[in-house]
């Protein structure tokens, strides 16, 4: 293992202003969503804010993160800038995805954020892939792997937790337990009465968190975060939370009463916060409105970014099939091509960035 | 020169890529203490250790994916599969994840992982072990499939492989691991570009194309045919995707006439690929309609008569050569 290096104490109002930053976000996602502007499927994690934050803000920022299709806020608090994220949703090229994989598909290496992916429940092998090779080579990086409570009955998450504990990887599990998968509540998906003891069953130990307390994700995240650095280990955490929003934007939440939402609307995170730093004298009132002022400017300006963002030209698709591709010599390595597609021009790789050890 | 087994060929690869790249591991069911299902890993766990040569449980699914996910950062996992029937249960990590990442990731992360394992059916393993898969994988975008038939190809293309910056699924011939074939010493670099079929016999009258299994199917016809008169070309595709149609049509243009073998399904198999290039590119050129023949569109019996029935087999094959040349 390499030298122990310091948590990063991440600044509260710094954390409290990024929440605000992901809601702000994820509101006008929602508007430009009903605008036509945004395509395909679109979930919001409004509601959810404290558990990504919370987690960030116990981790290195050269620590792995990869998550579910719900990953505004996860490529935000990475340090992805909103002017990437929205226009990948506007499926432009300066998107964080060059707008090839939209709201499903956020992918930022160099703030390593490993995506991004919507078969739930299959990136969870991809992340135990990640501390594996974190453990191959001798680092002391951590994996966050966030994922809602819908992947918990999926079979690759339970191989994948058996491998990551038969290997003794360096791996946190974060369940963004929001208690319905989709439309199925955890009561009708799941036999267990708390999903934490999934954990148990591969001798991982577990913890339930308040995900709708900033300090308590935080808190919880950086002592597993530090005894995994002491000796590589899995961990898993079932974070409870909520999102006030539908599953997607197509999905009104009929299966929940307005009592439910409205009960967990006076717990939000992002009120929490406040109230904390403001009673104990770090955020005035007026400082809070400067901050939620300054993520309101920050979107509304990453919409205008979006907007004025150029698309993928047609002919580069075929740029995104094979790394270098185009470069073996004297054979039809480009994919086949059927009449009426886009031209194909023989180039440049795409990129040259990848296949590189971190 | 020397003589070796497909099995050796394929076992020197793997220690001589693994001896060149620190990145690289091997990983799979009974890859490390058992020495693989099909002895392909012999003695690779004494040389490399059990850091780099992985035993799994049978959780393909999970696997395939820690393969994913290590190359997401820069490692170069080879996957073994005991056989690719078993591959089907990782299926989604194998077509959703691994060849989707460099376009969902507008191009942040190629994923240079390697698939490997042995592929097609065997004596009478019946249907869930017979599967031959090369045309599911071959048909999606992002994914390189090669078949190889001979231990020089097995060598060649699995080095070639390992070095690719893609996902590569090295397809090896169940019933050819312990088949014998000329290979170059050890201390000479052998590496066998992917894409580039081969000739595997010159002839004059026929050109049959065709792809692992097949190869030494197609040989034993060629000789057989030869006694009748007719001069039969053997064109080995070696790799599926991608599929060298050059090749192809060098040898269509000599002879006019051809036969597809092939070990997959009749549906969508990898012929009906090769049928609608040569016809799209080189119509003229066909003296004949093009035949292909493969297995019977059924799942594979058990019973040792009706798995020969299903196969593609030397009377099937010689009945089809003999209809495209009017013999």
């Amino acid at each position: 293992m390499t030298a122990m290096q310091p948590r990063e104490q991440r600044d509260e109002v710094e954390m409290l202003s990024l929440m605000l930053l992901i809601r702000r976000f994820e509101e006008r996602a929602s508007q430009q969503y009903q605008a036509q502007k945004i395509g395909g499927f679109c979930h919001l994690y409004i509601g959810q804010e404290a558990v990504v934050a919370g987690a960030v803000a116990a981790v290195r920022h050269d620590d792995y993160i990869i998550t579910a299709y719900r990953d505004h806020a996860h490529a935000l608090a990475r340090g992805t800038s909103a002017n990437a994220c929205m226009a990948e949703l506007f499926g432009k090229e300066t998107g964080c995805s060059r707008g090839l994989g939209g709201s499903m598909h956020f992918f930022d290496r160099n703030n390593h954020m490993y995506g991004g992916h919507a078969i739930v429940g299959a990136h969870v092998p991809l992340a135990v892939g990640m501390a594996f090779a974190t453990k191959y080579r001798d680092e002391d990086r951590v994996t966050l792997c966030f994922f809602g409570d819908g992947a918990i009955n999926q079979g690759a998450f339970h191989e994948a937790l058996n491998l990551a504990a038969l290997y003794k990887l360096p791996i946190v599990f974060i369940c963004e337990n929001n208690l319905f998968a989709m439309g199925t509540s955890v009561k009708r998906s799941t036999s267990l009465k708390q999903i934490v003891d999934r954990a148990e069953g591969y001798d991982i130990p577990g913890e339930i968190v308040d995900g709708m307390n900033f300090r308590e994700v935080r808190d919880k995240v950086a002592e597993v975060v530090d005894s995994i650095r002491k000796e590589a280990h899995p961990a898993f955490l079932e974070v409870r939370t909520y999102r006030y929003r539908g599953h997607s934007m197509s999905d009104p939440a009929s299966y929940r009463t307005k009592q439910e939402l409205e009960k967990y609307r006076l717990d939000d995170p992002i009120i929490r916060l406040r109230a904390q730093l403001t009673r104990e004298g770090k955020l005035t009132n007026e400082q809070f409105d400067q901050l939620d002022k300054g993520a309101k400017e920050t979107v509304l300006a990453a919409v205008k970014f979006a907007e004025q963002s150029p698309q993928l030209p047609v002919e580069k698709v075929y740029d995104y099939v094979y790394l270098n591709g185009a470069a073996e010599a004297g054979v039809n390595a480009t994919p086949e091509r059927r009449e009426g597609g886009p031209p194909v021009k023989s180039k440049e790789p795409a990129v040259d960035t990848a296949s590189t050890t971190e | 020169m020397r003589e070796i087994t497909y099995r050796q060929a394929l076992n020197e690869a793997l220690a001589e890529e693994l001896e060149r790249d620190p990145n690289v591991f091997l990983m799979g069911e009974e890859v490390a203490e058992y020495h693989g299902a099909y002895k392909v890993s012999q003695g690779l766990l004494e040389r490399f250790g059990p850091r780099r040569i992985i035993d799994t449980p049978i959780s393909e699914n999970g696997f395939a994916g820690l393969g994913i996910g290590a190359a997401m950062v820069g490692l170069r996992p080879i996957i073994e599969f005991m056989t690719f029937s078993f591959s089907l249960v990782a299926f989604d990590q194998i077509v959703n994840n691994a060849p989707n990442m460099f376009m969902m990731s507008g191009g942040q992360f190629n994923i240079p992982i390697t698939f490997r394992g042995a592929n097609g059916p065997a004596h009478q393993l019946a249907a869930t072990h017979s599967h031959a898969t090369e045309n599911f994988y071959a048909s999606v975008p992002g994914l390189r499939v090669c078949t190889p038939a001979t231990p020089r190809d097995a060598k060649g293309l699995l080095k070639t492989a390992v070095r690719d910056d893609n996902p590569v699924l090295v397809l090896e011939a169940e019933l050819l691991y312990s088949s014998k074939g000329m290979v170059e010493p050890p201390d000479e670099e052998l590496l066998i570009p992917l894409g580039k079929a081969e000739v595997k016999r010159e002839g004059e009258d026929v050109s049959i194309v065709c792809y692992a299994q097949t190869v030494p199917l197609a040989l034993k016809v060629a000789d057989q045919l030869e006694e009748e008169d007719i001069s039969a070309e053997i064109v080995d595709l070696r790799s599926i995707k991608p599929l060298d149609e050059k090749a192809i049509f060098d040898s269509v243009a000599k002879t006019h006439c051809v036969v597809i073998v092939e070990q997959d399904h009749p549906f969508c198999g990898v012929g009906a690929e090769v049928c609608y290039r040569i016809q799209k590119n080189i119509f003229d050129e066909l003296d004949a309609p093009i035949i292909r023949v493969s297995q019977e569109d059924v799942p594979m019996p058990y019973n040792e008569r009706l798995e020969h029935a299903v196969l593609p087999n030397a009377e099937k094959l010689i009945a089809a050569v003999k209809k495209v040349c009017y013999a």
